[in-house]
């Protein structure tokens, strides 16, 4: 911290605040000494974990727990891997048991080839999920019609995604970005596409409130490098918002006077 | 504990258990905290949901399982 990243810049979620706008996945890394290394360099407060069977017949194998220590970082389950509502209601319930902990992660997807968000589903599981008491954080489309729906309906967060789910492509529809952010009243996060810590500078620039990224780390050349370059990122981009950034102009306008020159 | 079994006889009978989608046999009479160690995880670090309920944690000791449940035994991995 400079001074410039203050706690007083902290977002709020659920009644708690974090001083890193910068959510990172625990997934698709190489091994556990990674996972822990990498959050550890992204400065990261709140880390994305999925709920799955254990492994009966390896029940001693390390667990995501022993290197990324609940106690440290909020642990925010997510439904991958859920199509319907029944799916993810069940997952989560399952989840706050063993988290003890009510704030989650909504993503009902469509099949691949491109994952999308598949909204009627969403709705219907965020619609669910609130009804239980959860509180949802939900990825969703790119459609501000459909971001306001969810917030109206009692989200806590809006996460629309910026590209497809590990494209890294960045954020391909500013605009919209920009204008679900403009209609909202929770925290808004581009969550998915973020592929080079460029991308999440872009994303908190148009004034996101946090960022959430997974791949663009974990299949980095260098994850825990990369983790340390979206941190950057992310706080480059959240500064650049805060100081508000000079008008685009069509001519050239010199930096230095033009008058008192030597003659 | 003991011959304390409320009045009933104590018999060591196989219970089949569907875990995780596998169909197992315990000898029985078994809760679901026994369960739990027997299948050497830690009770702190999974969550049981039993014929499609959860079971909270703390009364892992009070539930006794029967012959044909159902359990799921989940914990957090990595994910995005």
């Amino acid at each position: 911290m400079d001074g410039y990243l203050a706690k007083d810049d902290a977002w709020h979620v659920a009644g708690r605040a974090f001083g890193s706008r910068l959510i990172v996945g625990t997934g698709k890394y190489k091994d556990l000494p990674t996972t822990a290394a990498a959050i550890e360099a992204s400065g990261a407060e709140m880390v994305t974990v999925a709920v799955r069977r254990v492994n009966l017949s390896d029940p001693k194998a390390p667990m995501l727990q022993d290197y990324v220590s609940p106690s440290r970082y909020t642990y925010l389950p997510n439904t991958a891997g859920c199509f319907t509502a029944d799916d993810a209601v069940r997952t989560l319930r399952l989840a706050r048991e063993a988290g003890g902990w009510n704030l989650v992660k909504l993503e009902v997807l469509g099949p691949p080839p491109t994952l999308y968000p598949d909204m009627p589903a969403t709705f219907e599981a965020a619609a669910a999920l609130i009804k239980d008491g959860f509180e949802v954080m939900v990825y969703c489309a790119d459609d501000p019609i459909a971001a306001k729906r969810l917030e109206d309906m009692g989200c806590v967060a809006i996460m629309p995604l910026g590209a497809p789910i590990g494209s890294g492509l960045g954020v391909q529809n500013p605009l919209m970005i920009q204008m679900i952010i403009e209609n909202a009243k929770v925290p808004v996060l581009v969550d998915a596409g973020v592929g080079t810590a460029t991308d999440a500078a872009f994303a908190m620039e148009l004034g996101c409130d946090a960022v959430l990224v997974n791949s663009a780390i974990a299949h980095a050349d260098d994850p825990v490098l990369m983790a340390r370059a979206m941190k950057a990122g992310v706080e480059a981009g959240r500064l650049a918002f805060r100081a508000g950034r000079m008008p685009r102009r069509a001519a050239a306008n010199p930096s230095s006077p033009t008058t008192g020159l030597i003659r | 504990m003991g011959t304390d079994n409320g009045g009933m006889d104590v018999i060591a009978a196989a219970l089949r258990l569907t875990v995780n989608g596998e169909d197992r046999e315990f000898a029985g009479p078994l809760s679901v905290l026994a369960l739990v160690e027997q299948l050497g995880l830690d009770t702190r670090k999974v969550a049981v949901e039993l014929n499609r309920e959860i079971v909270p944690r703390s009364t892992y000791a009070q539930v006794a399982l029967r012959e044909g449940d159902a359990l799921e035994i989940v914990h957090f991995i990595g994910g995005g």
